[in-house]
């Protein structure tokens, strides 16, 4: 039981002030761009909630935002079950642990916009491993530059390729927590290796996997270096997500004031449904 | 060997395929890799590299990079230590409330507050040095730290601290010389996690530097635009970026292992 002690505040305080001087202060910038109009050199202008209201009435804003959820909707159902099934087969002990554990994490190791470069030299159509495969041993045509549907698998096989690590290593830490005890009673029950796996193992693996969702759901949701070096967004608009368009307005258009509105209501998207998930994973601890 | 080892080592081919490929075009030169597909390099070159270690804005990228990450590490920890102590130990005003916001600032579009930050950070005198980048990357590293040791810590049973007052320790010299060692693998998960978000994020970097503190990654773009497209030097650059990556998690590779068998991360 934790004790109530007000000293509390006093330990926390280092964190809160070097988190709200990187958080408030930008934050507060961003409304205040969002509520007006600038011309030339910081004259601005009050606008009120004009831009909201643009954005909202944009099909623009609508497109990107499906793109998003999209795009975040099948990695999460790729990488989550993938990355417990890929857990549950690692090896438990030995030397072979930390190899695969150190493998494994490699990829989570590469800056963001090398990983994006080094997935186009690997699929460029005449030169790259995959691209060469594909067009010329295979006779797949497969060029993401051209084709939007090769482009959109292109973005989710890099993002399973650098992300599923993630879950793999939060889901394996979570397995290796149960003790064998758990096991030897569920053998002497005669219990299915499925009635292991759904009674045993998913419950012990609940929390490490509510992080594991939370931080693939956040990060994916606000993807942009990767997906940005890979495609640029294109071919034409098709892989275009929020965070890229956002992007474009805001640094290639120089429209500060939508695209701050547009940055609130992204951010205020991915507030909403990380607070219910969150909620809704930590509800049966509460009781 | 048992049926199942074959899926960890169809899923690690994978992972390596693509970095098998990026290592083998920085030997490559750049005419061989315009030329057309070949899985090994014909020519076998070390120019790429020789290019990397001789010019000082390369190789000083790589410092810089170094630098800010490893001072946003510390930081991240030696903060993040008594908050997530705070958090595990102690019920005060507004504590959940608290510890949501804390995540919640891993959701904000780091493409979007880029400018804000680079108003700010030119305000306070701070835009160019490492400094700057190291504090902005505290807006994601600090939560992230705080929410791991929070759980290593829960994992300490409260009666070490109560033990430990009995036997007269002073908060401080408990907090260093008995609590610390026992959570030491979560200090070192947290700290690798704290490494690889910094290291990785470019954006942010990006937008704070100039010239004096330029991470390797943003030298890396702006030497591609610049020179033409020089396939095998970025190639070259992107493989030496994977190495201090590479030579953390081989340190760590204990601690992570253990540090994941103690439950909850």
């Amino acid at each position: 039981m934790k004790t109530v002690n007000q000293k509390g505040w006093f330990f926390v305080l280092p964190v809160l002030v070097l988190v709200a001087f990187n958080a408030l202060i930008p934050m507060m910038t961003v409304v205040n761009y969002s509520v007006q109009e600038t011309f030339g050199d910081n004259v601005f202008f009050w606008q009120g909630l004009d831009w909201f209201q643009q954005l909202l009435n944009s099909d623009r804003f609508y497109a990107a935002l499906g793109r998003q959820f999209m795009f975040t909707g099948i990695i999460l159902a790729i990488e989550v079950p993938l990355g417990i099934i890929i857990a549950l087969a690692m090896p438990r002990q030995g030397f072979w642990v930390p190899v695969c554990l150190v493998l494994m994490a490699l990829p989570m190791l590469i800056p963001w916009n090398v990983v994006g470069a080094m997935w186009n030299i690997f699929t460029l159509p005449d030169i790259g491993l995959l691209g060469y495969l594909m067009n010329t041993t295979l006779g797949i045509p497969y060029d993401m530059t051209q084709n939007p549907f090769a482009a959109w698998v292109t973005i989710i096989v890099m993002d399973v390729w650098h992300w599923t690590s993630l879950v793999v290593l939060l889901s394996y830490a979570g397995l290796v927590s149960i003790p064998d005890a758990y096991y030897q009673a569920a053998k002497i029950d005669g219990a299915s290796s499925w009635a292991v796996f759904r009674y045993i193992q998913l419950p012990k693996m609940k929390t490490v996997l509510t992080i594991a969702i939370l931080l693939r759901f956040m990060d994916s949701f606000n993807i942009y270096t990767e997906p940005f070096v890979l495609t640029g967004g294109g071919p034409g608009n098709s892989t275009t997500l929020l965070s890229i368009d956002l992007v474009k307005m805001a640094l290639g258009q120089f429209d500060l004031g939508p695209a701050a509105a547009m940055s609130l209501i992204y951010f205020a998207i991915t507030l909403l449904v990380s607070w219910v998930f969150y909620t809704l994973m930590t509800k049966d601890d509460a009781k | 060997m048992r049926k199942r080892s074959l899926i960890p080592i169809l899923y690690i081919a994978f992972l390596l395929l693509p970095i098998y490929w990026l290592v083998a075009m920085s030997f490559k030169t750049t005419n061989e890799i315009l030329a057309g597909f070949s899985l090994f390099p014909q020519t076998f070159t070390l120019e790429n590299y020789r290019v990397i270690f001789t010019d000082p804005t390369w190789y000083w990228g790589y410092i810089n990079s170094i630098i800010y990450v490893t001072i946003n590490t510390v930081i991240s920890i030696v903060v993040a230590l008594p908050a997530a102590y705070a958090f595990s130990r102690y019920r005060f005003l507004g504590d959940k409330q608290l510890f949501f916001w804390l995540l919640t600032n891993r959701m904000a579009p780091a493409a979007v507050f880029a400018l804000p930050f680079f108003q700010l950070y030119s305000a306070v005198g701070l835009f160019d040095t490492h400094l700057a980048v190291a504090l902005a990357h505290c807006l994601f590293n600090i939560p992230l730290a705080v929410w791991i040791l929070e759980g290593f810590m829960g994992g300490v049973p409260k009666e070490l601290d109560e033990t430990a007052y009995v036997d007269g320790y002073s908060f401080p010299r408990f907090f260093v010389t008995i609590f610390l060692p026992s959570i030491k693998a979560g200090v070192g998960v947290a700290a690798f996690f704290c490494f690889m978000f910094s290291w990785v994020e470019l954006l942010l970097a990006k937008t704070l530097t100039a010239v004096e503190a330029k991470p390797i990654a943003a030298t890396m773009t702006k030497t591609a635009s610049s020179a033409g497209y020089e396939l095998g030097l970025l190639a070259a650059a992107g493989t030496l970026t994977i190495i201090p990556g590479a030579i953390v998690i081989y340190f760590v590779r204990n601690y992570i292992a253990k540090g994941f068998a103690l439950g909850r991360v």
